[in-house]
Parts: structure tokens; C-alpha cells; sequence
């Protein structure tokens, strides 16, 4: 593996500064592939602080286009962006933050995008999506396509973060969780039941440490739990998983 | 038997499985059910025996993002 640059030795100094870090953690970034479905309020933070963190090569997933009710929380972008393409912006946006790291984007729902093939040779993909059709269409394909998944989701004042590591045996699936959500996300969304902006900011930062730890220290890394978020309680509460003999994706 | 649902007592009849208490309570589906801490697949729900003192947890999936 190459050396850091003396500006990347710069850029990522306090980084180099963490013995679970150090040069050998910012090389295993540097060489990462994340795949963010999602740049909205959880793909947003997730993906300025992975960008900022010198992940080598982030792809970003998202059909949608900039509105003003998205301000609110969307983090990346800024009121004379409205009416532009999400994954673009926020693309443009990531490389004028770190000019040392590759970034596409890919303007197309996640069902349309390849992603099977996109995914095949990733470090990890992150949920960031807000319906159960796209959570279940990643979750299948990471299971199959055994790529680390870190998956959060948030709505009015509650989240909730899983992460699972397909590359291992008996690693439950977000469907072993939730395995009857309505096909045609009949839930709470964003725009029915509003969301507090910062627990985004909270919910989208703790994927992206999963994910640094996950590429520098996986063995710190909260596998297997479903970490549920109260935040007009400011509670964590944790629950163990286990996957069900029963799951049509990852026992099938 | 006393036991807890999302933090809050309840009292149910001796003898209940997690999926009659949950019902009992009248927990809508879609959910995911913990006891003590651990999740329970839902193809463990019918046989999953409740005793007093446990504490149950009724997760409701958040899908925004
Ligand atoms: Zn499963």
C-alpha cells in the first residue's frame, strides 16, 4: 500500500493522532469504496463526514431533486441550490470539501441504478433511504452480495442504527427485523409526520462512525444491535438480534 | 404476571406467550418485540413463553431517512 501524501498527512492529522487510527487506518480509508444510498437528511451528514475522513472512493444514489421543505435538515446543500439533482450537487459539494478522494454520482432510484454490480467490490453501503421498498432492495443485495450494511433510519423524534457484516455466518438481516413493512411504505415518512432536524445530523453521524470504524477497527463496531435513539428523552436503548430461521432473504 | 411493556407495568395472565401479551396489549403490526434486551424473530413470537418480571419492548420500524 502507498504512503499519505504530505498534504493528506496534513488534511488527516488528527486522525494520524489516534492510535486506533494512524497511518495504517487512513491508508485502509484511503482505499475504501462506500456506496451512500440516500443523500438526504441522513445521507448528507453521512456523507460529509466520510468524505472528510478521506474515504478513497464514495458513490452517491439519489433520484431526487433539491426542494426548500429539504433545507430544513439536508445539510449539504443551500437555498440557491433548489431544483438541482441531489446526487450532484452533493457530489460537487463533497469534492470541493476533500479534492483527494474519488465521488460519483448516480441519479437514479437504487432499483434502477446497477447496484448489484456497483456493490459487488465495496467496502460497506449505507442506507440512508427513506421508504421499505429501497431498505428491503439493499438489505437483499448486500445479503447476497455479502457487503457490510449500515442502516438508519429516523422519523419525528425516533431512530434507530443497525449494522450487520455479511461477509459473516448467522448475521441477521434488516428482514429477519422487520420483515412485514407494507410494499408500498403505507408508514410514517418525513413528510406525513415531520422529523427534527438534528437527530438526522445524529442518526447519519453515527453511520458514518460505524463506518470508520468499521474500515479501521471493526472489531469496535456495534454488529448485530439495533440501537434505538429518544431524542426529546435523550435516551439510547440497545437491543440484541438474532437472525430468524425463518427469513426469506438471508436463509432463502 | 407483572412484566413491563416499553417501560410501563402491565398485568397479564400466567401462562402467555410473547405474541398473546403483545396482542393483549394491542400493539398494531408492523412490529419488532423485545424481551429483556433481546430481540425475538417474529417466528419465535407464538412460542415464546412469558414469565413475570420481563420486560417487554414493542419497536415500531422508523423508515424515514
Ligand atoms: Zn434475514
Amino acid at each position: 500500500m502507498n504512503n499519505l501524501t504530505d498534504k493528506e498527512s496534513l488534511r488527516y492529522s488528527r486522525h494520524l493522532l489516534l492510535e486506533q487510527i494512524s497511518e495504517s487506518g487512513q491508508l485502509k480509508l484511503k482505499s475504501s469504496h462506500v456506496v451512500i444510498v440516500g443523500a438526504g437528511g441522513l445521507g448528507c451528514p453521512a456523507a460529509l463526514y466520510l468524505a472528510a475522513a478521506g474515504v478513497g472512493h464514495l458513490t452517491i444514489i439519489d433520484p431526487d431533486t433539491i426542494e426548500l421543505s429539504n433545507l430544513q435538515r439536508q445539510v449539504i446543500y443551500k437555498t440557491n441550490h433548489i431544483g438541482r439533482d441531489k446526487a450532484q450537487l452533493a457530489s460537487q459539494q463533497l469534492q470541493a470539501l476533500n479534492t483527494e478522494i474519488k465521488i460519483d454520482a448516480q441519479t437514479v432510484k437504487v432499483e434502477e441504478s446497477n447496484f448489484k454490480l456497483l456493490i459487488a467490490n465495496a467496502t460497506a453501503v449505507l442506507d440512508c433511504t427513506d421508504n421499505a421498498a429501497s431498505r428491503y432492495f439493499i438489505n437483499q443485495a448486500c445479503v447476497e452480495q455479502q457487503v457490510p450494511l449500515i442502516t438508519a433510519a429516523a422519523i419525528r423524534g425516533e431512530g434507530q442504527l443497525m449494522v450487520f457484516n455479511f461477509k459473516q455466518q448467522k448475521t441477521p438481516c434488516y428482514h429477519c427485523v422487520f420483515p412485514d413493512l407494507a410494499a408500498q411504505d403505507a408508514g410514517l415518512n418525513c413528510s406525513n409526520s415531520g422529523v427534527l432536524g438534528p437527530l438526522l445530523g445524529i442518526m447519519g453521524s453515527m453511520q458514518a462512525l460505524e463506518c470508520v470504524k468499521l474500515i479501521t477497527q471493526p472489531t469496535k463496531v456495534m454488529f448485530n444491535k439495533l440501537l434505538t435513539f429518544d431524542a426529546w428523552e435523550m435516551s439510547f436503548m440497545q437491543f440484541s438480534l438474532t437472525s430468524d430461521e425463518q427469513c426469506s432473504i438471508c436463509r432463502g | 404476571m407483572n412484566v413491563t411493556i416499553n417501560g410501563q407495568p402491565a398485568e397479564f395472565s400466567d401462562g402467555l406467550s410473547l405474541l398473546d401479551v403483545v396482542v393483549q396489549h394491542g400493539a398494531q403490526a408492523p412490529f419488532a418485540l423485545a424481551v429483556n434486551g433481546q430481540f425475538i424473530p417474529k417466528s419465535q413470537h407464538a412460542e415464546t413463553q412469558i414469565k413475570t418480571q420481563d420486560s417487554i419492548e414493542i419497536l415500531s420500524p422508523v423508515q424515514g431517512g
